[in-house]
């Protein structure tokens, strides 16, 4: 299908030695739209970020799949295509700056590689949008050490950092989890302020279903390298379909996306179940869960990957 | 870095101690075989050796204090004259193994980091192993084997051609004399008979920064902002020779200044073997001589160098880490 996708994943698989961490994933991103990815942790978020990246660890393999940026496909000419035109704010600021280099020197390599002009309009238009997240003393910035930000400051300016090469796309991972309650709000505002205001697409990786509505549109949930459901944040939040995502989200109506309440354990991602990877822990599997990989089913407003979801629940499913 | 100071004044009273436990009478010794008693009574009494060992010892740092290291016993020469006279050689060319071993021991250490269990890897440990594990002495003899009798491409021993002969001295580090002279032939034929010796004394230490290096260098490539960089886009080649080594660095540098003292020591060995007339041969005579003033001043002065070495390797800390001179590491 061609079309106006900014990203396209289609069927990726990710494994890792014996480990399967990704299979089939796949997610749409138009230019402007938002989509949050959410599931519990190792389900394989950060993975399918990385992947888009290009940044898998070394002993990554991917057998399957493809992932498509501006339609070009991106695995197979990583460079060429996506650097610089996906921005990426990553989950801890303390830890995503090398502290031996002043901030100014690891964002200008960056415009360097993969922005137009010379050095001194790149100084100038990090200045610029210092001010645009609000970083104190703008100016000053450049020249300063790592340590010398606060944790707040650093992420404004990775969020910076993130934008200096005009991306279309923002990838964030947890961008907000090393930083204390108020700050995470006024990051999250900045964000999707700037996102709005630039006509930017954001990919957004959180445990947190409150954020989720508040800032994205569309859904995607993962459970154990696997989609679930995705569709418009707001019809799945409201009326969940498949059961993982009914069970987590009766759990918790608003907060953080973990386990806590759902019979069982999450698979080892080298020892995953056959058939739909939901179906030991699910309160409605039927014989074929077990052997037949169910597949995404699209509905109206969503896509389901269970055949049973019209099912009710039973109410001892929840604890 | 204050720390030095008080430090080398113990060193100034351990190697007092040291050189009176010692075996060999400094006066039997100069008096001759055939000396009476009674001449060896007058030598003892000359330098001041019948007295209690504790005014000895406080004449001893007394003397070290006001700059006077006092007269070889063996060659009533000052023994600070002989020292400034032999030290610039053996300063030359502990610096140029300091400088053989990094300028090989940290490429390396990156090239085996970056094929992690690769072929490189293996073969860069292999010869780290070898590196430590290799009597300094029989390598420096191979390496005069092969390459000074066998295929006569470098000379066999000395510091430069003898018949070419020295250059005015100004400063003592021959290169550099020849350098002032812009005599080029005296210059090539120092760089070549510094060759072999300067090489035997890196080895340890190359072995030791490229391991240091490799873990470093391991240890810093697992760090988030490494793999932010990446996703940020850095080139491959800055990430690895810029990015990553200057974190790693910073272990390896505390190394160096470390191993200049091994490089001290194994410069007495190098020099003996290549007839290099430094602190280290000056050392061995004095050893043999039981000149145990020139052996105090050569310790001491050892220690010096050993002690400005660290403070420079303090200061190029903080200035690779910022977070150092901050205290906030
Ligand atoms: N470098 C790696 N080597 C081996 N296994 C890995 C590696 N990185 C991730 N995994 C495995 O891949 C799976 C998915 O990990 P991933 O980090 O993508 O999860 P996540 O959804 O981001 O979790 P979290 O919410 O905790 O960040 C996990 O089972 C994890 O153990
Ligand atoms: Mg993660």
């Amino acid at each position: 299908m061609t079309g106006p996708d900014l990203l396209r994943v289609d069927g990726l698989a990710v494994q890792l030695g014996r480990a399967s961490i990704l299979d089939d994933v796949g997610l749409v991103i138009r230019p402007g739209a938002t989509m949050g990815v959410v599931g519990e942790s190792g389900c394989g978020k950060s993975t399918l970020l990385r992947a888009i990246l290009g940044i898998l660890p070394r002993h990554a393999r991917i057998p399957r799949g493809a992932i498509l940026f501006e339609g070009r496909d991106i695995l197979s000419d990583q460079a060429a295509s996506a650097r610089g035109r996906i921005g990426f704010v990553p989950q801890d600021p303390y830890l995503s700056l090398n502290p031996v280099f002043r901030a100014g020197t690891q964002l200008l390599e960056v415009m360097r590689r993969h922005a137009p002009g010379n050095r001194r309009q790149h100084r100038a238009k990090l200045i610029e949008l210092f001010r645009a997240v609000q970083l104190p003393d703008p100016e000053g910035a450049l020249d300063k050490y790592p340590h010398e930000f606060s944790g707040g400051q650093r992420q404004r300016l990775l969020i910076a950092a993130a934008l200096s090469c005009d991306p279309a796309l923002l990838v964030a991972d947890e961008p907000t989890t090393a930083l204390d309650v108020t700050t995470q709000r006024e990051i999250l505002a900045l964000l999707r302020r700037l996102a709005s205001e630039r006509g930017l697409a954001l990919l957004f990786v959180t445990h947190d279903f409150g954020v989720l509505a508040t800032l994205c549109e569309q859904v995607t949930v993962l459970y154990a390298g696997r989609v679930v459901e995705s569709g418009l944040t707001r019809a799945v939040l409201d009326a969940p379909e498949h059961p993982y995502t009914r069970m987590l989200l009766a759990c918790h109506p608003d907060r953080a996306a973990d386990l806590i309440g759902i019979p069982g354990t999450v698979p080892a991602a080298d020892a995953q179940p056959s058939g739909c990877r939901f179906h030991p822990r699910c309160p409605i599997a039927h014989a074929s869960c077990a052997t037949e990989v169910p597949p995404l089913l699209l509905t109206e407003d969503r896509s389901v990957a269970c055949p049973w979801h019209h099912e009710p629940l039973p109410e001892m499913a929840v604890v | 870095m204050l720390l030095a100071l008080p430090a080398l004044l113990g060193l100034v009273v351990a190697t007092f101690i040291l050189s009176r436990v010692i075996p060999g009478d400094a006066a039997a010794t100069l008096a001759g075989d055939a000396a009476t008693p009674a001449q060896i009574a007058d030598i003892r009494a000359r330098y001041g050796l019948d007295r209690p060992i504790l005014e000895q010892a406080i004449i001893h740092v007394r003397q070290v204090l006001t700059g006077d290291l006092g007269n070889s016993i063996f060659t009533g020469r000052p023994v600070a004259e002989e020292i400034a006279q032999r030290l610039p050689a053996t300063l030359e060319l502990t610096f140029a193994a300091l400088l053989l071993s990094t300028l090989l021991g940290v490429p390396l250490g990156l090239i085996a980091a970056l094929d992690h269990n690769g072929p490189a890897d293996h073969l860069v440990r292999l010869v780290s192993v070898a590196g430590l594990a290799i009597a300094s002495f029989w390598l420096a003899i191979m390496l005069q084997m092969v390459f000074s009798m066998e295929l006569d491409w470098l000379p066999l021993r000395g510091r430069i051609d003898v018949a070419l002969g020295l250059p005015p001295r100004v400063t003592g580090f021959l290169l550099i004399d020849c350098l002032l002279a812009g005599d080029g032939r005296r210059l090539s034929s120092a760089m070549l008979h510094m060759l072999l010796p300067a090489l035997t004394l890196s080895l340890p230490g190359l072995a030791t920064i490229a391991r240091f290096t490799r873990s470093g260098v391991l240890e810093t490539l697992q760090k988030d902002f490494v793999l932010y960089a990446r996703a940020a886009g850095y080139g491959r080649f800055r990430l690895a020779a810029i990015y990553v080594l200057r974190n790693a660095i910073t272990v390896t540098v505390t190394q160096i200044g470390l191993l200049f003292g091994g490089l001290i020591s194994g410069a007495v060995v190098v020099e003996a073997v290549f007839d290099w007339p430094g602190l280290g041969t000056y050392a061995v005579q004095a050893i043999l001589a039981a000149d145990y003033k020139a052996l105090l001043a050569v310790t001491l002065v050892v220690g010096v160098v050993y002690a400005i070495v660290n403070v420079v390797v303090d200061v190029l800390q903080a200035v690779i880490d910022p977070r150092v001179s901050d205290g906030t590491r």
